[in-house]
């Protein structure tokens, strides 16, 4: 594993952190939601970088389930809120 | 030359996520959240999988990373407009800085439809029954 791919995982480590940060603080559900869609991205990046890492192909196969799954679940909770979560005003 | 250039895409792409999970920490309210996270954290990601790409070289693989880029390149504008859509409905606060909100006029918050004041008869919107897009 190189160097370059190590501080890659760390920054993207980081990145998950603060996304974590915000998800714990998030004053309101959407903001939570915004705060998993970004984890989903940073995990997708992370698969990847560990394919490269690992030599593994087929793990892009999970970044692609990861992606979808990200999607479904933002949609869902989209309608969610619409359809009568609570409200903030 | 390859090495090189995807070292490059590795660091671009996880200097992207990292600027995209600082502003998804320090932005002020849910729009300029988004706009951090829906377009960093898409450009991160894409840089990567074109890193994944360079790296096997494989036909399978790189179909495969085109495939993920395009799925997120299609799904990141959805996600935000329907995150965005469902947070103004439920009524998150805007930044205290915000200039203007012309839809807090023209919108009714009930039926969430739009009006522009200026309905006639003619074209005024369609009832309810009728109508073939609900909400």
């Amino acid at each position: 594993m190189s160097s370059i791919i190590l501080v890659s995982l760390a920054m993207m480590a980081l990145a998950l952190c603060l996304a974590f940060a915000r998800l714990y603080r998030g004053p309101s559900l959407p903001d939570r939601v915004v705060a998993l869609e970004l984890f989903s991205a940073i995990l997708v990046g992370m698969i990847g970088l560990i394919a490269i890492a690992t030599d593994v192909p087929s793990l892009l196969d999970v970044a692609i389930v990861m992606a979808l799954m990200a999607f479904m679940a933002t949609i869902g909770f989209a309608r969610f809120l619409e359809r009568g979560g609570p409200r903030d005003d | 030359m390859i090495e090189l250039l995807k070292n490059i895409l590795i660091l671009a792409g996880s200097v992207f996520m990292l600027v995209a999970a600082l502003g998804v920490l320090r932005l002020p309210d849910l729009l300029t959240r988004m706009h951090a996270t829906t377009k960093a954290a898409t450009l991160g990601a894409s840089l990567i999988m074109l890193a994944v790409a360079l790296h096997f070289a494989v036909e399978a693989v790189v179909a495969r990373a085109f495939g993920v880029i395009l799925f997120l390149l299609l799904t990141a504008p959805v996600a935000a407009h329907v995150i965005g859509r469902a947070g103004y409905f439920v009524g998150t606060r805007l930044w205290s800085g915000t200039v203007k909100d012309e839809l807090r006029p023209n919108y009714d918050s009930v039926t969430h439809r739009l009006s522009s004041h200026r309905e006639t008869d003619a074209n005024a919107a369609p009832a309810p029954g009728e109508s073939d897009e609900a909400g």
